[in-house]
């Protein structure tokens, strides 16, 4: 941990901390939990608090186990534990949500040295291990609000699965989609929830809105390129959860403002390739991970140049 | 040579000089064929037996062979073993010849059996040669079986074949995938390093390094030159 650090003047304390950004995040996150309790019922918050329990133990054990200090109490892992639930069915076996948290805060984020080490965002990354090791089950989507009609479960398909099937079975009505009533993963399908914790991270300055607006403009204007409906592509897989959430992560998004505009196009470019061109539906995932690797490469083109040395970018 | 010498020719295969998680050689079948236990044993034990006879060929004729055209000669040598074991496989046990496929033939170019030749046969006696692709062959075939059982355990719920969890526990599709291999492999490297390690952090550089001792650019200063400015 580095003690001392020296920049120049002015100099301006504020009590903003890893922990003040988390607490911001998770409640940016509540309006989300509570619409998949709604809509998928009191499971879906047993996957979340078996989730982010997950999470928390992987992160005290693996830093116990390698010795660096204890850094649960920084609300990271909540935050991880939650955004991996969210990216989950509400079917999904309980063991399987542990078993991803396990994966994305001890291979993901403690192997690489913790919170700001990380190369891809975690819970993308653990999801996306899921996805590939499990896919019967990180595919088995329930319908929104049938416990109220007496009935345990009822299995329907994603409004991107039932567009990619060739559209036999009818899409929910674009106003269902909006309030999230739609096969989904747990906390992705309600857009209204997530836009709310959107614009609360942006006016508490916790995210910067450069990212999502970027991505979600790409997706849309690509989709009217290709001829979709921008509205249902907007409002349907991951896309919202992915924006607002998983790409303006700190750690795996660059620093500058070109930075961002690039990396939440690249974003936007990768996730109507997938869901066009690709053989999944839906493609948030893995195209958010695979620009978290490029971001090391963006930061290096957008590096702004020092006042009065014009010419030294070469 | 002292016995004691001989001896640990033998055994700094196995763990402290293992070709693959040690010396990072022989990567490609390493990762490929581990899907299953089984198909790591049976390409551990046709690397060993390719090995053993280039080791013993290239130590008796490394009088005769001139140094500027040893390559080409080493790999002639590995591919006339490498055919006769194809051969042999492909007559008395077909089966296998399928699971490991091409990378039965590709044994020429694999890195460990040219390494050892360039390494040590070229410079010792037969029998410390024998040696050395005895202790090489079982250090590459016990890596190769335990990769295969973590992963055919945890990817296909079996160990050789057999069904142990796959009754109670779906498994985990990703370990028997490329990626799973790559994740295997680092954990097992990580394992390695602290198994042959004394206690002490990773030293970088040629004091860290487990071929320094047959390693001609050892003496004169490491594999590669520092370049200023680069990180």
């Amino acid at each position: 941990m580095e003690k001392l650090f020296v920049s120049s003047s002015p100099h301006l304390r504020s009590g903003t901390g890893v922990r003040s950004i988390m607490l911001d995040v998770i409640i940016a996150l509540a309006p989300a939990l509570i619409a998949s309790v709604i809509l998928f019922g009191l499971r879906a918050l047993l996957v979340t608090a078996v989730s982010v329990a997950a999470a928390v133990l992987a992160e005290y054990l693996s830093r116990k186990i390698m010795k660096r200090p204890n850094s649960i109490g920084d609300l990271s892992a909540v935050v991880t534990g939650m955004l991996l639930a969210f990216n989950l069915p509400v079917s999904i076996p309980l063991w399987i949500a542990a078993l991803g948290s396990a994966i994305a805060i001890v291979v993901v984020k403690q192997f690489f040295g913790g919170i700001g080490q990380n190369f891809v965002n975690p819970a993308l990354a653990g999801r996306i291990i899921l996805m590939v090791s499990f896919p019967a089950q990180m595919t088995k989507w329930t319908m929104p609000l049938t416990s109220f009609s007496g009935l345990d479960a009822v299995t329907t398909a994603t409004p991107l699965g039932v567009l990619s099937e060739g559209g036999e079975q009818a899409m929910p009505p674009l106003l269902d989609m909006f309030f999230g009533v739609r096969g989904g993963c747990l906390g992705e399908t309600c857009a209204v929830a997530l836009l709310l914790g959107g614009v609360y991270l942006v006016a508490r300055k916790v995210i910067n809105p450069i990212i999502p607006i970027c991505y979600v403009g790409t997706a849309a204007l690509l989709s009217l390129a290709f001829g979709l409906d921008p509205l249902v592509q907007m409002l349907s897989g991951g896309l919202l959860l992915g924006a607002i959430f998983m790409a303006t992560d700190y750690a795996t998004s660059p620093l500058t403002n070109w930075g961002k505009v690039i990396f939440g196009i690249g974003c936007g470019v990768l996730t109507m390739i997938i869901r066009q061109f690709g053989s999944l539906p839906e493609g948030v995932s893995f195209s958010i991970v695979l620009m978290n690797i490029l971001v090391p490469y963006i930061d290096r083109l957008t590096r702004p140049v020092p006042f009065g040395e014009e010419g030294a970018r070469q | 040579m002292a016995k004691g010498k001989l001896l640990s020719t033998f055994t700094k295969g196995i763990v402290k000089e293992n070709p693959v998680l040690r010396l990072v050689l022989g990567t490609c079948p390493t990762l490929a064929v581990t899907t299953m236990a089984e198909n790591g044993l049976w390409m551990g034990m046709a690397a060993t037996l390719v090995l053993l006879g280039s080791n013993v060929v290239i130590s008796l004729t490394r009088k005769v062979i001139p140094d500027k055209v040893r390559i080409p000669a080493f790999i002639t040598i590995i591919a006339g073993f490498v055919t006769l074991v194809q051969m042999l496989v492909k007559a008395y046990a077909p089966e296998v010849n399928d699971k490991l496929g091409i990378f039965l033939p590709l044994i020429v170019v694999n890195c460990i059996i040219l390494a050892r030749a360039e390494m040590f046969a070229s410079k010792n006696k037969v029998l410390p040669s024998i040696l050395d692709a005895l202790g090489m062959g079982v250090g590459f075939t016990a890596a190769l079986v335990l990769m295969g059982s973590i992963r055919e355990l945890l990817g296909s719920g079996s160990l050789f074949g057999v069904p142990i969890t796959s009754s109670f526990i779906d498994p985990m599709i990703v370990m028997i995938l490329p990626a799973g291999g790559f994740f295997v492999f680092a954990i097992l490297i990580v394992l390695a390093n602290k198994l042959s390690g004394d206690g002490k952090k990773a030293v970088l550089g040629c004091a860290g390094c487990p071929s320094a001792a047959h390693c001609p650019n050892a003496q004169t200063g490491g594999c590669e030159e520092k370049k200023e400015g680069e990180q």
